[in-house]
Order: C-alpha cells, then structure tokens, then sequence
C-alpha cells in the first residue's frame, strides 16, 4: 500500500467522520454564514469613512480568514487533544501507519470544512448580502494562496497548541477565547484602522491581522487600501510573516508532538 | 529465538515501583498468561513490551527489536488489544477493521475478521452503539487484523458473557494454531488454566510465580483445608500433611472432631495464595 493511497484514505476517512458530526456541520462549517447573517443585519448597508464599501464587505474578508483559523487552528486544537484522550493516538502509533498518515488526514478535514465555509459565506453573501466577488483571475489567485498559506500557519499553530491541553473540553475552553480575541482585534468584528494603536500592534504580531487583511486586499476595492493602516493591503509582508508562523509552529510540533497523555509513557 | 526475552525489566512513576527487576521468556509460538490483581503492573510491563511506555532498567527484546525503539517493519508484525478504548466512536465495524487493514502488507480478509470474533450481525453498527462485550471483540478484530506474529491481549475479556467468552478462548486456540505467539493479561484464572502454555504471576511488580498451569493446580494438589468447630469456633489450618494433622486433632478430642472437613484447596485459593503473600 503506498504512501499517497494511505493519505487519500485517511483523508476520506477524516472527513466522513467529520461529516458524521453534526455539531461540527452546524456550528464550524456555518458559524460564519450565522455571523454575517447577524452582523450584516445590524449594520445592513453601512459604508465605511468616505468610501463606497459596505461593512458587509469589510466583514466577509474578516470571516474567510477567521473560517481559516475556525476550520484549522480551533478544529484541530479541540480535535487532536480528544483524540489523545479517548485513545484514537494510541491506536494509530501502535500500528504501522507512517505518522505523516494523520497529519495529512487532519489537513484534509481542515481543508474541507474551509473550502465549505468560504463557499457557503460566498454564495450566501454575493446573493442575499450583495457582496461582490473577486472579478479577476490573478485575485482569485491571491485568494487561493492566501487560504494555503493561512490554513498551513493555522493547522500548524493548531497541531502545536494540541500538546498543551490536556483533553478536548480543556482545549475548546482555552482555543474558543483565543480565536474570538483575535477577532475583535484583528480587523475582523472592528475595523482595523479604527481600533487603538496598541491593540494593533498586538495583533500585527500575530496571523489572523494579516489574513484579514490580505484578504480585504482580494475582496475590497484598490482604492481602499489609503483606509489600511500602511495605505496598503501589505500582501507580500503577510506572505512572509505567515511563512514566519508556519516554520515556528512546525518547529514546535516537531519538538513538542506527543502520541501519548502523558501519564501513558 | 524467542519471541520475547526481558531480563532486570524494572519501572518506576515517580517513587512508586511498578515493575521491579522482572524476568520472563516467551517462547514462539507459546501462550503466556500474566495473572495478577489490579494494579500488580501487568499493563506496564505489557505496554512496555508494545513500545509505548519506556522503562527505567533491564534488557527487553520483543522479535528481536528493542521495543524502545520501535520500526514500521516491527509494528506490522505485533497485533495490540489496549485495556481500554473509546476511539472509533462513529465509525462502523466494517469502516474500523477495513481502515486498519489498509496498514498492514498482508492482512486478513476482512468480513471474515469479522466473522471470527462473532460480529458479523454488527458489522454495519457504529462503535458507539456497540454492547462493552461487542466493543471488545471489535477491539480484537483490529489485533488480529494485520496476521501478526505476536498478538498482545491486555483484559481482553473483561465485560464478556460467559459464552462470549467461550467464543474468544476458540478464537485464541485458533491463533495458536496458526502459530501465533500470543501474551494475554487477566485476573480471571479459568482464563489462564484454559488458554496457556505458562503463567506468570505479578504481584506488586513483582513476578511471584512462572510455570505451566498444570504445576499452578498441582501446587494446590498439595494443599489441604481442614476445617473443624471447636469450643463454638470455626477453625480452619491449611497443610501438605493432612492425615498426620487429623490424628493431632483426633487425639484432642474424645470421640468424634465437630463438624469435620477436608478439603483440596483450589486452583483459585493457590493463586490467592501466592498474590497474598508475595512468596513464590
């Protein structure tokens, strides 16, 4: 059995199991459309300082990047530490799968449950909230690494955060705060150019602002990049400083991973 | 070669000594039985032997590898039955043993899998909605999946019927006909007395006890109860010389000794015996 048939069937096994979950259905996969839904019924139209872009707008580009860490960072973060706990590693270690088996299974999951949550956030919102969509090619490519480089920083940052939770209520109580932290200061709930320097400048350490905000560079017009902070969407600066959290996390997955709870060795 | 030689085997959790300066060999092909209470360490010295828990001293070689250091090569040779799991939970039977059998380069077939250990019937049910009897069978299932060489069992039938049972001692008689090297834990002692080839008695991490059933029960042969009333008092003495205990006891009493027994101790009372006091 070779290794590339084992990753496809892991994977189609993650997300069978995923699928077979209904509260991961309702709450990951359409918390975004329910969020848009909420906000997007209190702001409704709202345009954003002089300009002729909606909050709604603003707020979608927010969502595909918080779907990035919902869908990679908090699932695997609550998922991995369960799986710990009810004996699932155990299981796996003992046998001969090759490790890289799970993880690629884990990433397929969190690839599927984004690529349903942007669909979904997309076509709900260009048909009943009147967002517009990308209208070129080589934005459709920006937003296509953007949602690679982002899910790839988050997984990685969601394996790691995995081994520091004891089981997956101890880790939904700590991942669940974390992202929703980020979310009001990152430039998703608020608009970034808006909030306090300081709490920018927290959250420019880390990825979600800069996931926001490459993708505002892909759903807002060009002209709203003199809104940004920088007077601009910073694209190639978020490339890097999400490529910076991807080699960190993995280093310490790599160090940090462990099969076993740890009273179990 | 053997398929398991420890020698010194020792482990520690913290100042608490699980397992201390332990030997055993098992032959291959051979049915080996670790008896012993809860908490005399069979689980770690099992584990240790799967290559999960690591181990403070001794020399431990399982198929000729170090289990410390366990390969891809060696994992598909060993077949695991945990104590306890709670994974799989959505997935059916077939999905379970069907994924497992994908990690294996030469694996059982799998509807018969799951004939052999009686699941047939739930093959489509989720793990979840299995019976603990019917969850531990599918536990088996995924032991037995991948055609090892070594089959570890921890408990395996904790939780089975009687005829459940029954049906898993055919299964391990078959297993060992295949050739299978098989090391089971339990503290059930009619499991011990059907299945093995030798029995290793652990108490406190301690071995207590490494011989075939037959010399267990023949230990017991031994020993004799004899139990008797005397001034309104239930009196019991255990010896290996019971007829010149009788004549004593005879000479005691004018006449007839109140309500006298004698009685072979069981197989269950040497074994109690031997995890009571410690003493090989």
């Amino acid at each position: 059995m070779n290794l590339l048939s084992l990753y496809a069937h892991r994977s189609r096994l993650e997300i069978r199991l995923l699928l077979r979950n209904r509260n991961a259905v309702v709450f990951s996969m359409l918390l975004p459309v329910f969020l848009l839904f909420i906000f997007g019924s209190v702001f409704n139209k709202t345009k954003l300082g002089h300009t002729n872009v909606s909050f709604d707008q603003y707020f979608v580009a927010g969502l595909l990047a918080s779907g990035l860490l919902y869908s990679s960072f908090q699932q695997l973060a609550i998922a991995i530490p369960e799986e710990r706990s009810n004996g699932t590693l155990k299981r796996l270690v003992g046998s001969p799968m090759p490790p890289s088996v799970y993880f690629v299974g884990k990433l397929a999951a969190s690839t599927f449950t984004y690529i349903f949550q942007a669909i979904a956030l997309l076509v709900i919102g260009h048909f009943s909230y009147g967002i517009h969509l990308p209208h070129s090619t080589s934005l459709w490519l920006d937003f296509v690494w953007i949602s690679v480089l982002g899910l790839t920083a988050s997984s990685l940052l969601g394996i790691a955060f995995s081994n520091f939770a004891k089981n997956g209520q101890s880790a939904s109580a700590l991942a669940s705060p974390i992202v929703l932290f980020f979310q009001f200061t990152s430039g998703v709930f608020f608009v970034y150019a808006n909030l306090p320097k300081w709490m920018q400048d927290i959250a420019a350490v880390f990825p979600l602002k800069w996931m926001a905000q490459a993708m505002r560079g892909v759903f807002l017009p060009k002209y709203f990049a003199s809104q940004e902070v920088a007077h601009s969407f910073e694209l190639p600066k978020a490339a890097l400083i999400l490529g910076l959290w991807t080699v960190g996390a993995a280093l310490v997955c790599r160090f940090t991973f462990h099969w076993l709870p740890k009273n179990e060795t | 070669m053997n398929a398991i030689e420890i020698t010194g085997l020792t482990r520690r959790y913290g100042d608490f000594v699980a397992v201390s300066n332990l030997d055993l060999s098992v032959a291959t092909g051979e049915c080996v039985t670790i008896l012993g209470p809860n908490g005399a360490g069979k689980t770690t010295v099992v584990e240790i032997l799967e290559g999960y828990r690591h181990r403070d001293g001794g020399e431990v070689s399982v198929l000729g590898l170090d289990p410390a250091h366990p390969t891809k090569s060696w994992r598909q040779k060993l077949g695991i039955v945990l104590q306890s799991a709670n994974d799989l939970g959505e997935l059916t039977v077939r999905e379970s043993v069907e994924h497992f059998a994908r990690y294996y380069p030469h694996p059982r077939e799998v509807d018969a899998t799951i004939e052999l250990v009686g699941l047939s019937e739930k093959a489509a049910a989720r793990a979840t909605n299995l019976s603990g009897g019917q969850r531990r069978r599918l536990d088996v299932a995924l032991g037995v999946i991948g055609k090892p060489d070594l089959l570890f069992l921890d408990e395996p039938t904790t939780g089975f019927d009687p005829e459940a049972r029954h049906i898993f001692w055919g299964l391990i008689e078959r297993l060992k006909n295949e050739g299978v090297t098989i090391v089971l834990t339990t503290h059930y002692l009619e499991e011990a007395d059907a299945l093995a080839d030798h029995v290793v008695v652990v108490t406190r991490g301690r071995k207590v006890a490494d011989t075939t059933p037959e010399e267990l029960g023949s230990r017991s042969e031994k020993l004799v109860n004899v139990r008797w009333i005397e001034q309104n008092e239930k009196k019991e003495h255990r010896t290996a010389e019971p007829t010149k205990f009788v004549a004593e006891l005879a000479s005691r009493f004018s006449g007839e000794i109140p309500e006298l027994e004698v009685v072979r101790t069981t197989l269950e009372e040497a074994y109690l015996e031997l995890v009571e006091t410690g003493e090989p």
